[in-house]
């Protein structure tokens, strides 16, 4: 009984967060991941454009909801989503028109690109801000529990409860649906493997008469989609804040060197990697091994190794420990 | 001797340009946008209830109109804050501050602009007892008590409750620590335990973690001395998910009908307390405020209209609408002896005042000024019973 306690405290506090959080990240991280390995550079602009396909999304939702539209049980900001992502693909594609082809045609060098995104952050992050406003916006509507911890613990009898919330579940299940559409889109489609040609040599690539400016629009388009995806999953289980998605630049980057730049399943494990690190390195475990070892009496401290304001510290750590040991990352990624 | 020729320089300059105005100008320099925009337009609504009832009398200084200039302390950046007390100052003429709301930025505008012009600033609601020994050259006062006070009140209200074990979480600025530690050593002192005292950053999109960390440490109710509209709600809507915590104790920075629409029936059987009296003053003022079209009983906006009050009965008690020579009179109108002014009869004040008789204004907190010029402090008790905030009590 105690054990199991333990591991609903456990489970209630770090592996449900943390998985929710994880994928989240690993979507982020493989929008990064995918600009980086066809486009070869590192798109600082990634957290705003979650920004702002949030934002549309927000705007979407609101305008149906006031005309009366649910999606039941389900947030209605899933109904909006198909919509922001095309507005978030049309954004990228004019930016790519409007800055990156140039830097694209005259070769540019890959830190030269990683400025300009830098620059194109700073105008999306205005955009988002003249759009929707500096506040913190709750967009979730529908269930808010698949179970809640009082009706845990009354079912199970258990003297610790366990809370599931719904938008956990929504972040798991489409994080599951978009990596397999994905992945499947990469290894069976012509203009998946045309994709992952031009990133492996791009000289062979053209030679071969892949058509470029092709292959760079449709990296975009599913970047839009990614980057959209992830940042309403975030949003819907958190909050829209357009200043924390910026701050969620470094553990997406995090994620995506982790993982190994420009490979996508180190994306996801790296999203993963630094969401259970973040979780359970500023966890205070009190609480569980106060359940495991009840013979003891409670431990004095709180046996929490760093305090939670040092999340950021996290990542930041398991990046410089990734880069200075192993550069090219867990899985084997390219490098620039 | 070096410092009284400086301050009558300083005065004399300063009569120079109250001369050269029309009117007398009262700056009111609160955060209408940041974590306390949501209770601050009632504060500054109530400020402007005592001015424009001043103004209506038209007796003020033989008969002297005064009028108000907004300007946004932010709550949360001193620097923004410090600016806009300096254009009052400096660019409006303003003879005395209404504000500020934060202890933080409350502290910015007393050492960079109030003390270095000489300009009188009552707060509503700047609570951190650092502001109690802060050296203020006697041109700060306040109509909210001290935290000390405060977190004495609420260690008495969860004792009385029977509960032994609390867990503390604060907003980690002035403020939340403030209040946060006043409260721990009472309740310590009290014999009860003080599980964890953690910090918060207001302004993340997810307080998961820190709640993890504060349900590990365990406790009955869970103390929060946020705010209302940033990580507060933030810490109590993570808490509710998990399961973590069921009662919330909400200190006045976490009094806001914003809290009980966001939160819903979670909420329901927390408690807290917050400044405020049962005197016949509140309920005049509550009533006067009604007419006026806001809502007198929301958070400091009754010590708001104190603050203004008492601004305006020093200049009558000193003759003149001068700083440096209305700054002295703000303790003596404010305590005994001399006839009570309520709400409502701040024209008699003046008028008693003016014929050289003495006021004890008593206003709508029942204002008492201790030490060196600080309300003494009283609370209202505060539970969610169905979703609604019901005052149970006063201390």
């Amino acid at each position: 009984m105690d054990f199991l306690n333990a591991l609903v405290v456990f489970a209630n506090f770090v592996l449900v967060p943390a998985t929710a959080y994880g994928a989240q990240l690993a979507l982020g991280a493989l929008g990064v991941t995918l600009i980086f390995g066809i486009l070869r550079f590192s798109n600082f602009a990634h957290g705003d454009t979650m920004a702002f396909g949030t934002m549309i999304t927000i705007l979407v939702t609101w305008a149906l909801q006031a005309a009366g539209v649910t999606f039941g049980p389900l947030p209605t900001a899933l109904l909006a989503l198909p919509v922001a992502v095309g507005v978030t693909a049309l954004l990228l594609l004019g930016t790519d028109r409007m800055v990156y082809r140039f830097y694209r045609k005259v070769r540019a060098a890959p830190v030269i690109l990683v400025m300009v995104s830098l620059g194109v952050m700073f105008v999306m992050n205005a955009l988002v801000r003249f759009g929707i406003g500096v506040n913190e916006y709750r967009f979730d509507d529908g269930a808010r529990f698949v179970v809640d911890a009082r009706t845990f613990r009354e079912m199970t009898g258990l003297a610790e409860g366990l809370a599931i919330r719904s938008t956990q579940v929504i972040t798991l299940v489409t994080a599951v649906i978009v990596v397999a559409a994905l992945f499947w889109f990469l290894k069976r489609t012509r203009t998946g493997k045309s994709m992952r040609a031009f990133s492996d040599n791009e000289d062979l690539a053209l030679l071969s008469g892949i058509n470029p400016e092709r292959v760079v629009a449709v990296t975009w388009i599913i970047t839009a989609a990614l980057a959209t995806t992830a940042g309403v999953l975030y949003g819907l289980d958190k909050s829209f804040k357009a200043f924390t998605y910026f701050q969620l630049l470094l553990p997406i980057f995090a994620s995506a060197i982790v993982g190994g730049l420009g490979s996508p399943i180190g994306a996801i494990a790296g999203g993963f990697i630094i969401a259970f690190s973040e979780i359970t390195v500023t966890y205070a475990f009190k609480r569980v091994v106060t359940y495991v070892v009840p013979e003891n009496p409670a431990p004095e401290g709180l046996m929490q190794l760093l305090s939670t304001d040092y999340k950021f510290a996290v990542s930041f750590t398991i990046l410089i420990i990734v880069l200075l040991f192993k550069p090219t990352g867990l899985f084997k990624g390219q490098q620039s | 001797m070096k410092k009284l020729l400086l301050t009558s320089a300083a005065s004399f300059a300063l009569m120079a340009g109250a001369a050269a105005a029309q009117d007398i100008k009262i700056g009111i320099i609160l955060g209408f946008t940041g974590p306390l925009e949501s209770i601050t337009p009632n504060m500054a609504a109530g400020a402007e209830l005592a001015i424009s009832e001043v103004n209506e009398a038209g007796t003020l200084l033989d008969g002297q109109t005064i009028s108000v200039v907004r300007a946004d302390s932010t709550c949360i950046d001193a620097s923004a804050a410090t600016a806009a007390a300096e254009r009052l100052i400096t660019a409006e003429g303003v003879s005395a501050l209404m504000g500020a709301d934060c202890s933080g930025v409350t502290t910015a505008i007393l050492h960079n602009v109030a003390k270095p012009n000489g300009v009188v600033m009552v707060s509503p609601s700047a609570t951190s007892p650092a502001l109690s020994a802060d050296d203020d050259d006697g041109l700060f006062f306040r109509t909210a008590p001290s935290d000390a006070r405060q977190g004495a009140v609420m260690a008495d209200i969860i004792r009385d409750r029977g509960i032994s074990s609390v867990a503390v979480t604060y907003t980690n600025n002035d403020y939340g620590k403030g209040l946060a530690d006043s409260f721990a050593s009472a309740f310590t002192e009290a014999g009860g335990t003080v599980t964890i005292n953690a910090a918060h950053e207001d302004g993340k999109a997810d307080y998961s973690a820190e709640v993890g960390a504060l349900a590990s440490a365990g406790g009955e109710v869970l103390v929060v001395a946020g705010y209302v509209d940033q990580g507060g709600r933030g810490i109590i809507q993570a808490a509710v998910d998990t399961g973590a915590f069921d009662v919330f104790v909400l200190p006045d920075g976490m009094y806001g009908e914003s809290l009980v629409e966001n939160i819903g029936s979670a909420l329901d059987g927390s408690f807290g307390q917050y400044p405020g009296t049962d005197s016949e003053g509140a309920t005049t003022y509550a009533e006067m405020a009604r007419e006026a079209g806001f809502d007198g009983t929301s958070a400091f906006s009754a010590e708001s209209y104190d603050a203004a009050a008492l601004i305006m009965l020093a200049m009558q008690a000193a003759g003149s609408s001068n700083p440096g020579d209305f700054k002295d009179h703000i303790m003596s109108v404010a305590n005994e002896p001399g006839e009570e002014i309520l709400p409502g009869e701040l024209a008699k004040g003046i008028e008693i005042l003016k014929n050289g008789g003495d006021i004890n204004y008593v206003g709508a907190t029942a204002v008492e000024l201790i030490g060196t010029g600080e309300s003494a402090g009283s609370y209202r008790e505060i539970e969610i019973r169905d979703g609604a905030i019901e005052i149970v009590g006063y201390r």
